[in-house]
């Protein structure tokens, strides 16, 4: 990787959070004319000098079907979920038990890292405790689960979310890492 | 049935299933045995519900200026919820506020054990 390459990367990168927050600002308007506009770039442009994010480069490519198929199946989870703890919620007298399971993510990046440990927390009955970002495994506590074969099963629950992200997401490269951990399991 | 009547019936069960959702996500914190037990009830029926009730509320608004409003409440929520319940469930762990007995099992105290983590 030569440095021209990162210098453009990294204006890309930026010109992605500039864009995000203008379209953050104009929605909070709710209303679009060029005031609105203008204004939204100039205060994009503060907040991204004021306060720099460490680079969070985005190497894959967008893939609409995976996307979709990511989406469909995230509400779906989303929801089973949520009525499984509200009726687990309504069950008095239920003692429910829970465990704390390492995930070894096969696509190391901090973006999919970030990217997994959100939609993990927001589906399926689970909570990252603890992350180790250099090895890749995200720690999850699970709710609700009754033995060790349970939690088992919600490591195949989570592997196969990561392969969604990455094929929502990922490059080439990314997605055959998660084809040959599929292989070797 | 008319069209006002129709969209108004499911902005009812929106803002009904979503009020539904919300107590239990209330009465799930009073009720799970330890403290990070609790923080799914936090993450969970609640971002649903919150969403629902966005949902219900936009479909009875009904005017743009209110509904992108209402979609940057869902899209932060969506951002930001895992990420407050893994800090307080992170902090629980490491200082130890948990009940161990409930678990089936814990990896990442065999980790901590073998010196895996390098503690950032």
């Amino acid at each position: 990787m030569n440095r021209p390459t990162n210098i453009r990367r990294r204006i890309r990168d930026e010109l992605v959070a500039l864009s995000g927050l203008v379209v953050v600002w104009m929605l909070l308007w709710g209303t679009f004319s060029w005031m609105v506009f203008l204004s939204g770039l100039v205060v994009s442009v503060v907040v991204l000098v004021v306060f720099p994010l460490p680079p969070v480069t985005f190497l894959g490519k967008l893939r609409p079907l995976g996307l979709v198929r990511f989406a469909v199946r995230f509400t779906v989870d989303l929801v089973i979920a949520s009525l499984h703890l509200a009726w687990t919620a309504f069950r008095l007298g239920y003692q429910p038990r829970c465990a704390v399971i390492a995930v070894q993510l096969a696509v190391r990046s901090d973006l999919n890292l970030t990217l997994c440990g959100e939609a993990v927390s927001l589906i399926p009955g689970s909570l990252i405790v603890d992350i180790d970002r250099d090895a890749g495994v995200l720690y999850i506590h699970v709710f609700d689960v009754s033995d060790e074969a349970a939690a088992e099963q919600f490591r195949g629950k989570v592997y196969a979310l990561e392969a969604r992200i990455i094929g929502a997401i990922g490059s080439d490269d990314e997605l055959r890492q998660v084809a040959e951990r599929g292989e070797s399991r | 049935m008319t069209g006002t009547s129709v969209v108004d019936l499911i902005a009812a069960v929106c803002l009904l299933s979503g009020a539904v959702l919300s107590l239990a996500a209330g009465l799930g914190l009073l009720r799970f045995p330890d403290l990070l037990a609790r923080m799914h009830s936090a993450t969970k029926p609640q971002v649903l519900g919150l969403l629902l009730i966005l949902v219900g509320t936009a479909l009875r608004l009904g005017t743009v200026v209110d509904i992108t409003t209402l979609a940057l409440v869902g899209a932060f929520q969506l951002a930001v919820a895992p990420v407050a319940a893994h800090m307080v469930g992170r902090a629980a762990y490491r200082t130890g506020l948990f009940r161990r007995d409930l678990l089936v099992t814990d990896d990442l105290a065999a980790a901590r054990k073998t010196g895996d983590e390098s503690g950032d």
